[in-house]
């Protein structure tokens, strides 16, 4: 399998790393970088727990490749907190208990990040909408919303 | 706090006990640090993966591994050959980690290859020849009951049949439970309906799927790193399969990204250590998701029959249930728990409930919260409301005529303890959901349900650090914030702040042996470990502060986080703080624990009453969930918002099994949809909030009340959702999931039979 | 001496409903039972719990059994 050597921001900072031709964004990220914060659901896009921003867009690094990364910015949940200080929807995500078992808290915080970077003020059904591409199987979600909706709040208050 | 004696949860006034304080694993698991099953790596280590089966049954004739070993980067091979037979009892488990002669489901394993890396497993994978004579395979539960259906275990008779058959089928076993003569009830009754129920196979859906990281040595020492809800059963079996003593195997519990009972078993982790073994370097194994869904525990499908009598008055006169489930290819579908369960809401005199276990070519059934319970009060509770409206009864009245209340002899056998099913249903009633209007094309459904809870074995170690902070060691695994819960009880038995208490699940050789996180004991049993190792390490600070005052222990209470003199006559000294006596210890005796071994019983049954409104859109047979409400008693809720968690999640599994979710066979026995585009879970935008009531009626086996919570929230939503489905399309649905076209076609075929009358 | 309810499949094995046996505790009843009702033992065999004035114990042996209580005869559980 041949290789190729890729150069890209990872949360703010210069990475560079060697990967094969098709090994996902996903796999480079938690098998060479260990940034093992995102998670792997499905590997086929349908669960969201792999979710990272690619340019400011939310994407499934299930489904890109880590060649593909070349000269873009990135951003996973690792990258969220600024320095010792978490961000407002980590916060509320604890503050709410809109986590149980966690395992999906990283590709939700990173969709809510991007929902609420484009949208200050969502309505419960706005953030429904935007939240659907990533499953919880453990808090049907009420809590989940709840703590998106109180961040957002937070967030506009500046 | 007294030192033996239980308190009185319902006037007690706690601390810490029914606040929200935030849990201890919580940064780690917003930041991303939380280490979950495939997220440990070791240097040198090898990517373990599975070959299995196309065929849902096939004799395995050979298999020919010789070209996958030759391929470069290939490092070992195992077979079934390279486990240990063992006793019977582990026979299954082990069939299913490892077809031995037959394969008896699509997705069962039959090889497993490490190599250097992914892509040479998966090669390695494709070179080994397997020759399968494939034979006839039956995936429906009562297609299997047949004679002549195609068989799976030659030796299979049906067990407590008299007199016992003398052929082998696919029935394992039946089982019955009930008092009294339904057909007595039947002739006392003014309405009798019957009815036929069908439910499809769910998976539990965890979104972490399985994931080991073993690591044998030459010496024969062993580590496991592993995603599991209960690491001491992984150890045991893992050594009885493997041939290992237990004490050399050592088996670390991951963080777990959700299990429900999906994961009490073993699949990957006997075949991770064996080839490492072989190898001799650590081998990790992640099962891909359309590997999770072919191949680990789906629940049991089933079909089942119940017949109720009641009268006008709406008293049961009778009640009646045949319950038939697969539980794939291995005996062993929950539907004891299902018969015994069926009825268990309801006092009444003549009750019958009949199970039947039945193997067929599917995954092995893994347990699924309140294992065969929702499936049978989605019959039950449908003939009920059914009833209810025959007769012109309000369905919360129906209940609560025939609730069983402490002293009903229940269904199942015991009569009950103190239970909260009445508090539930009036609470249901008083809720302004019940009398809210509806929009067009809505329905309400109400459905009551009922789980037992366990107990178990449990372990506990309590160590008060030098500083005052204590380091509290359980052996449950937390799979819903059960650390949260079981610092604040140490902290709430001890007198000190919450974030002096810092809780670690232990690995199986730091701590005893603990049972399974299971049929929702940890709060319970964990939570009663904790108090008492909690109090032991009371009785020793006590000591501690008598020997300092030179007084006797005896005349030493702990009061909110000092030893105290009992009473002025046992001496005048300043209280000490257990952070004072921690700082000594050194010098008074040494450390200070607390510990405590238990087999917790008592556990409490628990019941909780649903509400849902559901719209139905008559065109498309769509179905959407507007308002959705759980009733439930707690006994004691610990951590409020675990315990809402626990039903809201409970509650959305249950919408998902109700409206979408199902397992597909096609003609050739292969599952047709093992991912999550084709398995549809509930996602946030199908769904409203989910509304709770935590109700508190103690559980008197618990010093604080507790019962059991996480499983009888997806008793009743199968039930209430085809209440509210058949109200809101005016007919009534038997069949789940009721997914669009289920849905559209009993409207058109109760307009059919409008139009033929 | 105990008198321990059967119902179900309990019930069939034994021929009764209700049947006596001298036993302090879970294990000795157990082991009695499957003396006296040789139909009984398989079922013990494969594990069964005992709810005595509706506690239900599943493996405590050594619990004692207090007279005149309800003794009821269950098959061994197990939950997700
Ligand atoms: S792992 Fe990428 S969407 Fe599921
Ligand atoms: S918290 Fe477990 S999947 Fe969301």
């Amino acid at each position: 399998m041949s290789t190729v050597r890729v150069s890209t921001t990872i949360n703010g900072d210069a990475v560079a790393y060697l990967c094969e031709v098709d090994e996902t964004l996903l796999d480079v990220l938690r098998d060479r970088l260990g940034l093992t914060g995102s998670k792997e659901g499905c590997s086929t896009g349908d669960c969201g727990a792999c979710s990272v921003m690619l340019d400011g867009r939310v994407v499934c690094s299930c489904l890109v490749l880590g060649a593909e990364a070349e000269g873009r910015d990135i951003r996973t949940v690792e990258g969220l907190a600024a320095g010792d200080k978490l961000h407002p929807l980590q916060e509320k995500f604890l503050e709410f208990a809109a986590l149980q078992c966690g395992v999906c808290t990283p590709g939700f915080l990173v969709a809510a990040k991007a929902l609420l970077d484009r949208n200050p003020d969502p309505s419960e059904t706005e953030i429904r909408f935007a939240l659907a591409g990533n499953l919880c199987r453990c808090t049907g979600y009420d809590k989940i919303v709840r703590a998106v909706q109180s961040a957002a709040a937070e967030l506009r208050k500046g | 706090m007294p030192l033996d004696s239980n308190i009185d949860p319902a006037t007690h006034k706690f601390n810490l006990v029914g606040t929200r304080p935030l849990r201890p694993d919580g940064v780690d698991k917003v930041t991303g640090r939380a280490k979950f099953g495939a997220d440990a790596n070791a240097p040198g280590m090898l990517v373990g993966k599975i070959l299995r089966s196309p065929h849902p049954h096939a004799r395995i004739r050979s298999i020919n591994t010789a070209k996958a070993a030759k391929l470069p980067g290939v490092k070992a091979i195992v077979t079934a050959a390279d486990f240990k037979e063992g006793k019977r009892a582990l026979r299954d488990v082990l069939c299913n980690v490892m077809a031995r002669g037959k394969a008896l489901y699509d997705g069962h394993a039959v090889a497993a290859v490490a190599a250097t890396s992914a892509s040479v497993a998966r090669k390695a994978l494709k070179l080994i020849q397997v020759d399968y004579e494939i034979l006839p395979h039956v995936t429906d539960v009562d297609e299997a009951m047949k004679p002549g259906a195609p068989l799976l275990h030659d030796d299979m008779i049906t067990a407590h049949v008299d007199p016992a058959p003398k052929k082998p089928s696919n029935v394992a076993a039946r089982c019955e439970f009930g008092h009294g003569d339904p057909e007595v009830g039947f002739k006392q009754a003014d309405v009798v309906i019957e009815r036929s129920f069908r439910t499809e196979a769910t998976h539990q859906g965890y979104i972490e799927p399985h994931a080991c990281l073993a690591s044998m040595g030459m010496d024969g020492q062993g580590e496991l790193w592993v995603c599991t809800q209960g690491h001491y059963m992984v150890r045991n079996t893992c050594a009885a399969l493997l041939g290992m003593d237990v004490s050399k195997l050592r088996v670390t519990a991951s963080e777990i990204g959700g299990g429900f009972g999906g994961k009490t078993t073993v699949f990957i982790e006997p075949v991770a250590l064996a080839l490492s073994r072989k190898a001799g370097k650590p081998v990790k194994i992640v099962m891909s998701r359309e590997e999770v869904f072919r191949a680990s525990g789906p629940t049991s499908s089933s079909s089942m029959d119940v017949k109720i009598g009641v009268t006008k008055a709406g008293r049961i006169t009778g009640a009646l249930a045949e319950i038939r489930m697969q539980g794939g290819a291995f005996a062993g579908a929950p539907v004891e728990l299902g018969a015994m369960s069926a009825f268990a809401c309801y006092d009444l005199e003549h009750v019958k409930s009949v199970g039947w276990d039945v193997v067929t070519n599917r995954p092995k059934q893994a347990a699924y919260r309140a294992p065969g319970a929702p499936m049978v009060a989605f019959a039950v509770e449908s003939v009920l409301d059914e009833l209810a409206r025959k007769i012109g009864m309000d369905p919360i009245e129906l209940r609560l005529k025939n609730a069983a209340k402490e002293g009903t002899q229940s269904s199942y056998g015991p009569k009950y303890n103190r239970i909260g099913l009445r508090q539930c249903l009036e609470a249901t009633r008083n809720h302004p959901h019940y009398t809210a209007p509806l929009g067009p094309n809505e329905g309400r459904g109400v459905a009551a349900g009922f789980w037992f809870n366990f107990g178990g074995q449990t372990c506990v170690s309590l160590n008060i650090n030098i500083d005052g902070t204590v380091a509290l060691a359980v052996g449950t695994p937390d799979i819903g914030g059960s650390r949260a819960s079981m610092c604040m009880i140490a902290a709430e038995e001890l007198g000190i702040p919450y974030d002096k208490v810092r809780a670690i699940v232990a690995d199986t050789s730091s701590l005893g042996y603990n049972d399974i996180s299971e049929g929702s004991r940890v709060t319970f049993s964990t939570g009663l470990a904790t108090i008492q190792a909690a109090r032991d390490a009371i009785g020793k600070l006590c000591a501690r502060a008598a020997k300092t005052w030179g007084i006797s222990p005896e005349a030493v209470v702990w009061e909110n986080g000092h030893a105290k003199p009992s009473s002025p006559n046992a001496g005048d000294f300043a209280p000490l703080s257990l952070a004072d006596i921690a700082k000594k210890a050194g010098n008074t005796g040494g450390p200070i624990a607390g510990h405590f071994e238990v087999n917790a019983d008592g556990a409490g049954v628990s019941f909780a009453i649903h509400l849902a409104d559901a719209a139905v859109d008559p065109e498309t047979g769509r179905v959407q969930i507007k308002r959705y409400t759980v009733i439930q008693d707690a006994g004691k809720a610990v951590h409020p918002s675990y315990v809402e968690g626990q039903f809201q999640g409970g509650a959305v599994q249950g919408i998902g099994w109700a409206l979408n979710e199902e397992y597909v066979y096609g003609k050739d026995g292969r599952l047709q949809n093992a991912g999550f585009l084709d398995y549809r879970i509930p996602v946030a935008s199908d769904l409203p909030m989910i509304d709770t009531v935590i109700v508190e009626v103690p559980n008197p086996g618990h010093p604080y009340g507790v019962r059991g919570v996480g499983e009888t929230s997806i008793v009743p939503p199968l039930a209430a959702i085809a209440n509210a489905v058949s109200a809101a399309a005016d007919v009534r649905l038997t069949e789940l999931p009721m997914s669009p076209p289920r849905v559209l076609k009993a409207i058109d075929g109760k307009a059919a039979g409008k139009a033929r009358r | 001496m105990v008198q321990v309810k059967l119902s179900g499949s309990f019930k069939q094995a034994a021929g009764r409903a209700e049947v006596e046996v001298e036993a302090a505790n879970i294990h000795q009843l157990l082991t009695r039972l499957g003396q006296d009702h040789p139909k009984l033992k398989p079922m013990l065999d494969r594990g069964v719990a005992v709810a005595i004035d509706g506690q239900i114990y599943r493996d405590d042996q050594f619990r004692p059994i207090p007279a005149g209580s309800e003794v009821f005869l269950l098959p061994r559980l197990a939950g997700g």
